[in-house]
């Protein structure tokens, strides 16, 4: 194989780490600094795939589709918090891990009632709909660009309200010790809440732009939710810069993987996982505890 | 209460119809499950196992309900018996196939077994219920060994081996000037051996195999392998995807560019069903199955009519196969008038029954796997056509089967 057939290669590594990181914010935001376990996740991409499908059949348009659907997801993660999550922030992992878990079943059923059991497509919009050639005979499509260059502004954004904004602090704090910040006259409550919701609405954000690259079908979020979790915990807790780079790290690992042991590409990201877990077992960016 | 734990599903899983079944019981336990003497009150029992729920829910859903169908239209009596149903979400998981498939038979004591779609839970279906178990239809399951190793009496299928679906795809492949092939196909049991069934006739005809991509199950990120498959510059690729799969598969290759310079086959389930969801990204690709929507038979579009009529949604192979696994219960339970004791007859009546399928003509092999017709399809403005029939009276080897 000729070397242009490697940078392909990477290109497609580097995209799926991007890809990969999209898939993982919403996780990142909830269970990398807020903590809470959320088996939901997966779900919450699979709505949002579901919304982009239905709304852009209504509208006709994929960006009003991901307009309207936003607001939708956010809403959803509110009612979650208030009347599940929120009675669990005193309580063990377990009873997230349960509760999340009978989410996964709620949210499966209500997707067959309301959009039942066919698989979905999604068209993408008129203005991405093209591709640039890469080589003789393949070339790579702008709209797998775009979502690139949306993970990338989504990245620096994230991180930037986390570590610069006075909301970041107080989600930090929050997270750390609750009673504290409570009694320093902020309003945990709310706090919790918004945040809850804007971890489901990227999770949900990141299913709407995966839409038209995947397909739209049941079960779908049980697909992502596991390898979420790997990005996160290889980045370490609490560090939006980890699960960066540990989303590229697999997207290399696993497209290397697939390319030079193609025998093995299924375990790659776990191997990844494992090494570094021995290695540092905190994760690249987590803080020792 | 006791009901439900004693079987000890819960109330998701497990859907009776109605107080029916309560009564069912009552008149099994005193009259005895398996034998009736002609004109009594109890029913037939139909254990469905299927999956409502996950990838493969469609799949169960469209079985089901062109069962139904097909008993529906018969006034919803088997040889002269009310029908009742129980009906098991299989989840399409491995797992839980031993345990859901015990209920079936043990505490349910049903008659006819249904099901599945998944070719593992197939294995572990047909491995307790072969011999003195309740007939058993498959609608879908495709592994070989299921009429092969596996096969028995009173075991029936009306989907297809994996040999079926792959071994048609060599010839005519070679029949429309490809002779440089790709393999891609997702690495597990049912693709490894379609796979393997299309090279035992791709290979002897004259073709060559460039290089065989087997990608892990179930998952879709395809775009390393395209890169790949676009640096091997063969004259075609075969596949084998279905359901989420097949949709990503499609779209990606087409977005990839390579429709241009690579010519795209797969195993039918690639585009079966799928039209809406892939849109122009599946024009022009070529696939082989028993089945296409266009089929111009009048058994098929009677049931493409009906089934619309009774479900609101369109029919396809899945559902085809479901009616037609309807079709030969009915042939059994008819031939003996209801007697579910004369298991003899009714499996030779089951065995040499020739069913005027919405597929064409269907018959079964001594195995009790089908024999029929194969077709090429292609897709043109988002529907399967017929090119022509790939295989005529396609049949199954059934390696391993002491009945052929």
């Amino acid at each position: 194989m000729e070397l242009s057939f490697y940078l392909v290669q990477l290109l497609n590594a580097i995209q799926y780490g991007f890809l990969l990181f999209l898939v993982a914010s919403g996780l990142t935001l909830l269970f990398g600094i807020m903590g809470i376990i959320n088996l939901a996740h997966g779900s919450f991409y699979m709505i949002g795939a579901y919304l982009a499908y239905w709304l852009t059949d209504v509208t006709g348009n994929l960006w009003l589709g991901i307009l309207l659907g936003l607001p939708i997801a956010l809403l959803v993660g509110y009612l979650v918090e208030r009347f599940a999550i929120s009675f669990l922030y005193q309580r063990d992992h377990l009873y997230q891990v349960l509760l999340t878990f009978a989410l996964i079943l709620i949210f499966n059923e209500l997707q067959q009632i309301l959009w039942g059991t066919d698989v979905h497509g999604v068209a993408i919009p008129a203005i991405l709909a093209g591709s640039i050639p890469l080589t003789e005979n393949q070339s790579y499509p702008i709209y797998r660009l775009f979502i690139s260059a949306v993970c990338i502004a989504l990245a620096c954004g994230m991180s930037w309200v986390i570590q610069k904004t006075r909301l970041g602090m107080m989600i930090r704090a929050g997270a750390s010790n609750r009673e504290m910040v409570q009694s320093l006259g902020i309003n945990v409550n709310r706090l919790f809440a918004l945040v809850f919701s804007l971890g489901v609405a990227l999770a949900a954000f990141a299913g709407m732009l995966a839409a038209p690259v995947d397909s739209v079908y049941p079960g779908m979020g049980e697909n992502v939710l596991i390898i979420s979790f790997v990005v996160v915990v290889i980045g370490g807790t609490g560090s939006i810069k980890g699960a960066f780079v540990g989303a590229m790290l697999i997207g290399l690992v696993s497209t290397f993987g697939k390319v030079l042991l193609p025998e093995m590409a299924s375990v790659m990201a776990y191997a990844l996982m494992a090494v570094i877990l021995l290695w540092r077992p905190q994760g690249l960016f987590g803080r020792a505890r | 209460m006791s009901e439900k734990n004693e079987t000890g599903i819960s109330r998701r899983d497990f859907v009776i119809n109605g107080s029916v079944a309560t009564a069912g019981l009552v008149a099994a336990s005193v009259l005895g499950p398996a034998t009736f003497a002609i004109g009594g009150q109890a029913k037939v029992k139909v254990g469905i196992l299927l999956p409502y729920t996950g990838t493969y829910a469609k799949l169960g859903t469209n079985i089901r309900n062109a069962m139904k169908l097909r008993f529906a239209e018969a006034g919803n009596k088997l040889g002269g018996r009310e029908i009742e149903f129980v009906d098991i979400d299989s989840e399409a998981k491995p797992a839980k196939a031993q345990q859901l498939t015990n209920k079936l038979i043990k505490k349910e004591k049903v008659d006819f077994l249904v099901g599945p779609v998944h070719s593992v839970v197939g294995m572990a279906m047909v491995k307790m219920a072969r011999g003195d178990g309740p007939i058993t239809v498959i609608p879908n399951a495709g592994a070989d060994q299921l009429t092969g190793v596996l096969c028995a009496p009173n075991v029936f299928r009306t989907s297809f081996s994996s040999h079926q679906m792959g071994y048609p795809g060599g010839p005519a492949m070679l029949e429309d000037g490809h002779k440089r092939v790709v393999l891609m196909y997702w690495n597990y049991g049912f693709g490894k051996q379609v796979a393997a069934a299309f090279k035992k006739s791709f290979l002897p005809g004259g073709g060559t195999i460039v290089k065989e991509i087997p990608t892990p199950f179930p998952k879709v990120d395809f775009q390393a392998y395209l890169t790949e498959l676009a640096a091997l510059k063969p004259d075609a690729v075969y596949t084998f995807y279905a359901g989420g799969g097949a949709v990503k598969f499609v779209k990606d290759f087409a977005a990839a560019g390579l429709k241009k310079s690579i010519k795209l086959y797969g195993a039918g389930f690639l585009t079966e069903g799928l039209g809406k969801a892939q849109g122009d990204a599946a024009e022009g690709v070529r696939t082989i199955l028993h089945y296409a929507d266009t089929l111009d038979n009048p058994a098929n579009h009677h049931f493409r009519a009906a089934f619309t009529a009774a479900t609101g949604a369109h029919a396809d192979v899945y559902a085809v196969q479901g009616y037609d696994a309807g079709e030969l219960i009915l042939r059994g339970m008819n031939a003996v008038k209801g007697d579910t004791g004369a298991r003899a007859e009714m499996i030779r009546a089951m065995e040499t029954a020739e069913i005027d399928s919405p597929r064409g003509k269907l018959r079964f092999s001594k195995s009790h796997n089908p024999i029929h017709d194969i077709y090429l399809r292609e897709v043109v403005k988002g529907v399967n056509r017929v090119v022509r029939v790939a295989a005529k009276d396609q049949d199954d080897p059934a390696t391993g089967c002491s009945m052929a």
